[in-house]
């Protein structure tokens, strides 16, 4: 046993007696979070000193960025746990993740490119920023896919897995393609070692919407969990006929 | 060496010859992953005439001149070592300013001068409310296009 933390929530009945218990809370959690981080981001926060109103969109933005490359590195890790570990929940969670963390992909994606028109003067560019951040929202859409590709459930995982864990080399390759290329992409603003180039009454609205993205994301990857588990004992049910 | 340490140690070797295969592929791409190029590289290496390509870099400070028709705008793009002539014709976008960095795609003219048919806004990573920003300018800690000074946290 390299890590025998891992295996607390491996049985599938001790997941759902704990999922049960904390999912209302943080679903409460995650509704006074996003009513809190929407209202400061819209209505409390100061326009910015170039680009006005607009700079709203970033509130919505980078959030999405951030937790969608967080919930493929713990698709990744989900993978490696399912092909090292034969853990039994591991492929169930990931395809919990998948579906939430693409489109977590898709609205950085949408929300930058309406950022961009007016800032920038387009909706998009081929930079290296752009492409990779591209690149993960289809390696999302490849796992989900792949993981459904197989009659065999447990083989679409494994295949789904693999897919995982060869897409995490494009997780640094997101985050420092700004500094490794020129890109049209501005530089880090908030995780940089310097400190953040944010005032803090911009600052603070950020992360409070990055709190309520985060758990949005943990509400919907428990909850999706606990209904793969349900569908996987069906399947087991009709296949063994009881 | 149990089944699992195995699988595991399969798994890291693998993934670390992929991230170097990867790594070594992005090395060698360099050049195209580079979106654009700065007056400076320009000037080192002068790319090939009528080869469409990306410069960025710094609007000169009272370098923008707008011929008589109103049209055609014509610009100095620096990095602060080289600077590059550069005229375009069309509508430029509200971030364009002396001072602000801009990406414009185009080609090298036979006598040095940058044709740009689509100018881009390049936006910094500096966020900060008008008051703040015209403080800091006032106090003459910082000039637009730079780094902020560490007073945001």
């Amino acid at each position: 046993m390299a890590m025998p933390s891992i295996h607390f929530l491996a049985n599938p009945a001790r997941f759902q007696r704990f999922s049960a218990r904390i999912l209302p809370w943080l679903g409460a959690l995650t509704a006074l979070l996003w009513a809190s981080g929407l209202y400061m981001a819209l209505l409390v926060a100061p326009p910015d000193y170039q680009q006005g109103e607009t700079v709203r969109i970033m509130f919505v933005h980078v959030p999405a960025a951030w937790w969608s490359m967080a919930a493929y590195a713990l698709l990744a890790g989900l993978g490696a746990a399912l092909l090292v570990w034969r853990h039994p929940l591991a492929a169930l969670m990931a395809r919990a993740v998948a579906p939430v963390g693409a489109a977590y992909a898709l609205v950085c994606l949408v929300s930058g490119s309406f950022w961009g028109r007016p800032m920038w003067g387009t909706w998009w560019v081929w930079d290296a920023r752009l492409t990779s951040m591209l690149l993960l929202f289809f390696l999302y859409l490849g796992h989900i896919a792949l993981s459904r590709a197989f009659d065999d459930s447990e083989r679409g995982d494994r295949a789904a897995a693999v897919l995982a864990l060869v897409g995490v080399v494009n997780l640094p390759v997101i985050k420092f393609s700004v500094d490794w290329w020129n890109t049209l992409h501005q530089p880090a603003s908030v995780m940089k070692l310097d400190g953040p180039a944010i005032h803090p009454s911009i600052l603070t609205p950020l992360l409070v919407m990055a709190a309520a993205y985060l758990a949005l994301l943990v509400f919907l990857v428990l909850l999706r969990t606990e209904t793969e588990i349900g569908r996987r004992r069906l399947e087991t049910a009709a296949l063994t006929g009881r | 060496m149990t089944r699992k340490r195995k699988r595991l140690w399969l798994l890291l070797g693998s993934l670390g010859a992929f991230a170097v295969a990867v790594g070594l592929v992005l090395v060698a791409l360099n050049d195209s992953l580079v979106f654009f190029y700065s007056p400076t590289e320009i000037a080192a290496k002068p790319p090939p005439a009528e080869k469409s390509l990306r410069i960025g870099g710094l609007v000169a400070p009272g370098s923008v001149v707008k011929s008589a028709d109103g049209l055609t705008t014509t610009f100095d793009v620096t990095d602060t070592s080289h600077t590059l002539k550069v005229s375009y014709r069309g509508q430029l976008p509200d971030l364009f300013r002396e001072g602000q960095g801009i990406v414009a795609l185009g080609t090298l003219r036979a006598d040095g001068v940058f044709a740009a048919r689509e100018v881009l806004a390049k936006h910094d990573e500096n966020y900060m409310p008008p008051e703040v920003a015209d403080a800091l300018k006032k106090a003459g800690r910082w000039k637009e296009g730079e780094p902020v000074p560490g007073n945001t946290k």
